[in-house]
């Protein structure tokens, strides 16, 4: 009985599916403008919610119900991820067994940097996250990486975050056909739908922001990077954006990628570049 | 495109039970269709959580002894896997309807 009923659900998703791809012909590929790309999505937030002040995007599902947003600022004051924050400032100013720190990784020491990442490295050419960064800082002075869910990379990036609070997100694109390549290949993911239910990130992040979906409000797609890491009570702690990612693929019934896989760190460089000129909020605390 | 939809209807089709009791050579072909199809959909990137529980159902079933049970559940399996290939496929142009423009 179950099992004719998932089938049923797969071959009405595949007639679905159909439909869309036959709709969706017309639509002739065009070159690559992230300049126009950004106008437009942030455009489209603007428009969507004429109500709501364009910083407070940053926001997630606090900037789209008022209730919501009382009790965040109340919370604010007793804020549930002081913990984390004391912790990472404690790890970055801590010594590796070299004696160096996190300080010599990154410029201006890493303070009042977070509105610069995730960037395209052209050296590598690829894109390279602040999670990833701080990885690579901890091999290159022979320590060893933390994992990408937990919670030192949630403390250290929150940390770096705090000292950025305030700054707007500013996102380079290199002139390097790389560089525009990984900004479309994140789009792309973006977009598309993946898992059982067919849903794409645009599905429930641009689709639907302010709707609930179980118990959660969902957040806007604008500046949706913007606030990370963030506290959340559901994990009674700190999740990284890897985090995050990895348990919104899970929530369509598709299988995750690994943390830091290039699609993840591609689609970090989309959103974060559509954001620029909004601040940063992280670290974020959400209910 | 038809061609997959009318694939997919077929495999719908053959997941009516048939009249006698599944043996183990029937569910070692039906779990290597189904894998195989998995590992393409993983390959593609585009792996369904279901996919893979249905296919570990059918290696439990079938570890216990229950042939039957495993068969339908490496159909299960491959029916997901399949739709998820031809999800990943389609959406290669379809993404662009979603682009906020
Ligand atoms: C089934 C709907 C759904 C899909 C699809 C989905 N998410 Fe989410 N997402 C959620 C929910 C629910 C939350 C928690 C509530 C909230 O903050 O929006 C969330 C939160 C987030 C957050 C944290 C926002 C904040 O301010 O707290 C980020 C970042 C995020 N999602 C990114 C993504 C990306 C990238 C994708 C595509 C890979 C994606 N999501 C796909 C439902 C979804």
């Amino acid at each position: 009985m179950k099992q004719r009923a998932t089938v049923l659900l797969g071959s009405a998703f595949v007639a679905l599916a159909a439909l869309a791809f036959a709709a969706t012909r017309v639509i002739a590929a065009d070159k690559v403008d992230p300049v126009a790309d950004a106008k437009a999505f942030q455009n489209f937030f603007f428009q969507k919610f004429p109500n709501v002040k364009h910083e407070d995007f940053v926001n997630g599902p606090y900037s789209m119900n008022e209730d919501m947003k009382r009790q965040w600022q109340e919370k604010e004051e007793f804020p549930p991820y002081e913990f984390a924050l004391d912790a990472g400032k404690e790890m970055f100013s801590t010594p590796f067994k070299n004696g160096k720190t996190y300080a010599d990784c990154f410029p201006n020491g890493g303070i009042g940097i977070r509105q610069n990442y995730p960037y395209f490295d052209e050296k590598e050419g690829k894109v390279v996250t602040l999670e990833l960064a701080l990885n690579r800082c901890r091999e290159a002075n022979g320590e060893a990486p933390y994992s990408y869910v937990k919670d030192e990379m949630a403390s250290l990036t929150a940390y770096m975050a705090y000292t950025s609070r305030g700054k707007p997100m500013d996102i380079k694109i290199p002139d390097d056909p790389r560089a525009l390549a990984a900004y479309e290949n994140g789009k792309r993911y973006f977009y598309t739908r993946r898992g059982q239910m067919n849903f794409s990130c645009a599905s429930c992040h641009v689709q639907s922001p302010g709707e609930r979906i179980r118990a959660e409000t969902l957040a806007p797609a604008l500046g949706i990077l913007n606030a990370m890491p963030i506290y959340r009570s559901e994990w009674s702690g700190m999740g990284t954006t890897s985090r995050r990612f990895v348990t919104c693929n899970s929530q369509t019934r598709a299988v995750p990628l690994e943390p830091q896989s290039d699609e993840y760190r591609d689609v970090e460089y989309f959103l974060s570049y559509v954001a620029n000129g909004l601040p940063i909020s992280g670290p974020g605390a959400r209910p | 495109m038809k061609r997959s939809l009318a694939l997919a209807m077929l495999l719908v089709m053959s997941l009516a039970p048939s009249a006698r009791a599944a043996n183990e050579a029937d569910y070692k072909a039906a779990y290597a269709a189904a894998e195989a199809a998995s590992k393409e959909a993983a390959g593609m990137r585009n792996q369904w959580t279901v996919t893979v529980s249905a296919l570990a159902a059918a290696k439990k079933a079938a570890d216990g002894g229950d042939f039957d049970r495993a068969v339908a559940a490496a159909r299960e399996a491959e029916v997901l896997a399949k739709a998820s290939i031809f999800q990943a496929t389609s959406e290669k142009e379809a993404w662009k309807a979603m682009e906020i423009r």
